[in-house]
């Protein structure tokens, strides 16, 4: 209760206010008075809930099975009850880049029509992503991912998918369009990337990620340590296949994941993928040294073999304070079929000829993350590519010129990046990357600076490892 | 071939399956779990004292250890809303989604305080569900070990008997010892404290001490310079006792306030394993009570 030298002053304190400016001392101490008087009241409304539920606990002659059902807080029962959880993420950039992101390209592998190139210069808005899921029923789980691309391309749908909730022995089975289960980052959607964008080895081999309209079958292994295994089947409609218009299933992928922890400060989790599709006339369009139009075309069995390793460190498993993270994955790519060559629509100086194509290319990536107070992280990625040995029939024939094929030619991309971002809270986060990039091919490096934001409203979203 | 024969040697070396699995999401329902249990259960307590139950992620092990478990017992008011349920999606296990038996909610067993009249994360992260942090209540707790004890025999009706006489003896050993516990808390009664987080609630409720300030300016928001001024100011008018704050929580803060405030910084384990002393739940309540005892001094 407020005592009477406290009425006082709050009495001077609103004569004050009502004549002049009241000091700021005075406002304080009126403030902290009725934050006060407040806090006095909830404690006192707790205090008396309490006893409520003590003397409602005494009731005589309740028996267990009863008190457990009661329900302590009544639940919706209106039509809106049933809902889905439904998050909004809403992300934007700022870009400064050295050199054109709309001449991207990555030197000494297939273009793969993927949303590969950097962000746009100056501001632009990223994916706006909604995401709906919800259990359709005691067997089923739905979840419908839509992104809008900020350019007005309209309404992507990135993820639809259902899952299995009740299978026995460990199964669940996914089917629709969804996001492969291969590697660490691939089934991660691009706000929980650590960096701005996706390394340069999932641009390369997958146009920045695997996604497939098909099934998707994991096995949960009933061992103390984690250990899953997964295969998929689908239509391999994206690259690294291509739209064949073909009964049956066009994309395999497996893979196996295991994990644990050493103490409680550290976790781990380590796999291994394999993915096989094939291609029929998966074609790009080029230039010939004389500015004419070219159009190569690969037609073959496309197969990469992946390995995937994170380890991530808090102290006594409590990320609160510090947190580290390590992340990296390689993969191989063998393809092999045949390539073919057309200028006829341009200079017509070869014509259109075919012959064998083999190429075996590699690359990998690796980052660090530190969580070096509070709210701020710090990260580094490495970042390279070999476009390694590649049997070009046509250029060992001498038919066509290794300048006609200017994308082809023998090369390591490289790129480096620094990111320091800030997450005030679970829901929000600002943040600053600096990239190196040496794609585009020798001399050709670009410097490129981002800031970032990422909001998400709507559910809590999952902590995934 | 050989890699089959390694999986079945390890499925053979798996523990008895006759043994009840139980997936606790903290060290109270696992310790509680236990006295209840008793030999007829395997505990796996997914937490630990020193990390902080809303900051946990669905890692690897969690998900292989709940695709074992028969029976999850979690806290629910939204406090693993950023873990569990994708924890329990994935481990492929139908026994514990939300809804099976195998899926308990201490939550649902009883009343919350602090149910937020608003639901806006302009607030913090807050819980829509109320405060979840209802372990350091003895009556709760009573409470829940009773209706675990139910669905522990409903899932195991084979040990309905051992069950029920568990719990019956922890009910009866919880009885004097709430009546010890507040007959040794008598001089915490109204007693002014600050709290980091509102972890301490519901023991603050229990003893009829008063909680006059939050360290968070909203929850798990941290503190700035000039909000913990300005709860410097407002110590010389209304003044706080002590400071309180869970194991897990950093003291970077409290000692801050502590040293200027001139009152003890006391450390609550929270949860069991939180100190030494609170090996198990009975242990928990003396320590927390002999702590904010002692800070009193």
């Amino acid at each position: 209760m407020i005592d009477e030298n406290q009425a006082r002053r709050v009495g001077r304190g609103a004569g004050l206010l009502g004549a002049h400016a009241a000091s700021d001392p005075d406002l304080a101490a009126i403030r902290a008075q009725i934050d006060e008087l407040k806090r006095h009241y909830e404690q006192r409304i707790a205090a008396l809930e309490e006893k409520l539920a003590r003397s409602e606990g005494q009731q005589p002659a309740r028996s267990a099975e009863t008190q457990a059902a009661v329900p302590s807080a009544s639940p919706a029962t209106s039509a809106t009850a049933f809902n889905p959880e439904i998050s909004v993420i809403l992300d934007a950039k700022v870009a400064n880049t050295s050199r054109s992101p709309e001449t991207y390209r990555i030197r000494g592998f297939i273009p793969n029509g993927g949303e590969i190139a950097p962000p746009r210069r100056s501001f632009s808005l990223g994916e706006t992503e909604l995401a709906l899921a919800a259990n359709v029923d005691h067997l089923f789980r739905g979840t419908a991912l839509f992104s809008v691309a900020g350019d007005g391309e309209g309404i992507a749908t990135e993820e639809a998918y259902i899952e299995t909730l009740a299978l026995p022995a460990g199964l669940k089975l996914k089917a629709g369009r969804f996001l492969s289960g291969i590697g660490y980052v691939n089934a991660q959607h691009p706000h929980t990337w650590d960096f701005v964008d996706a390394p340069l080895a999932y641009k390369a081999f997958f146009g920045s990620r695997l996604s497939n309209d098909g099934v998707q079958l994991k096995w949960l292994a009933p061992t103390p340590f984690f250990l899953e295994l997964g295969a998929e089947a689908a239509r391999g409609g994206g690259f690294p296949g291509n739209e064949r218009d073909k009964n049956g299933s066009g994309l395999g992928t497996l893979f196996a994941h295991v994990g644990g922890d050493v103490g409680w400060s550290h976790a781990w989790q380590a796999g291994v993928s394999y993915v096989r599709t094939h291609a029929r006339d998966r074609a790009w369009e080029d230039t010939d040294p004389t500015g004419g139009a070219t159009r190569t075309a690969f037609t073959g069995r496309s197969s990469t073999l992946g390995a995937d390793f994170v380890w991530k460190w808090a102290p006594d498993g409590n990320p609160a304070q510090q947190n580290f993270k390590f992340q990296s994955e390689l993969f191989q790519r063998r393809e092999n079929g045949t390539l073919t060559y057309d200028d006829t629509a341009g200079s017509h100086a070869v014509g259109r000829v075919a012959d064998g194509y083999r190429s075996r290319q590699s690359g990998w990536y690796a980052q660090g993350v530190w969580q070096f107070m509070p709210q701020w992280r710090l990260g580094v990625r490495h970042d390279r590519l070999n476009s390694g040995d590649t049997r070009i029939g046509l250029v060992n024939t001498g038919l066509v010129s290794p300048g006609d094929l200017p994308m082809l030619a023998a090369y390591s991309p490289r790129r480096d990046a620094v990111m320091l971002d800030w997450s005030p809270s679970e829901f929000s986060r600002l943040r600053l990357q600096f990239a190196r990039d040496t794609s585009r091919g020798p001399g050709e490096a670009d410097n490129q600076v981002f800031l970032q934001y990422i909001m998400s409203l709507g559910a809590h979203g999952a902590h995934k490892f | 071939m050989r890699i089959l024969v390694f999986l079945f040697a390890l499925l053979g070396s798996l523990p008895a399956f006759a043994a009840l699995n139980v997936f606790a999401t903290v060290p109270e329902w696992g310790a509680l779990a236990r006295e209840i249990g008793g030999d007829k259960v395997n505990v796996y307590v997914a937490t630990h004292a020193l990390q902080d139950p809303h900051r946990i992620e669905a890692k690897p092990s969690l998900l292989a250890q709940a695709r074992r478990a028969q029976l999850v017992v979690a806290t629910g008011a939204d406090l693993e809303i950023g873990w569990l349920p994708l924890v329990v999606r994935d481990a492929a296990n139908p026994a514990i989604q939300p809804g099976q038996p195998g899926y308990f909610e201490a939550a649902s067993v009883v009343s919350r305080l602090e149910v937020p009249q608003v639901v806006d994360r302009a607030h913090g992260d807050v819980h829509p569900g109320g405060n979840p942090h209802f372990q350091l209540d003895p009556y709760r707790i009573d409470k829940i070990a009773a209706a675990l004890a139910v669905r522990m025999a409903q899932l195991d009706p084979a040990n309905e008997a051992s069950y029920r006489a568990n719990q019956r003896a922890v009910a009866e050993r919880w009885k004097a010892a709430i009546a010890r516990w507040e007959k040794l808390a008598e001089p915490l009664r109204g007693v002014p404290v600050m709290v980091q987080h509102r972890s301490f609630s519901y023991l603050l409720a229990w003893l009829g001490m008063r909680e006059v300030a939050t360290l968070e300016p909203k929850p798990g928001v941290e503190p700035g310079s000039a909000y913990l001024s300005e709860l410097l100011t407002r110590q010389q008018t209304q003044p706080a006792r002590m400071i309180l704050r869970a194991a897990y929580q950093n003291d970077t803060h409290s000692q801050w306030m502590a040293t200027r405030a001139h009152i003890p910084a006391v450390v609550l384990p929270f949860t069991v394993g939180g100190s030494d002393e609170a090996k198990d739940l009975t242990g928990l309540f003396d320590d927390s009570i002999n702590r904010l005892l002692k800070g009193l001094r």
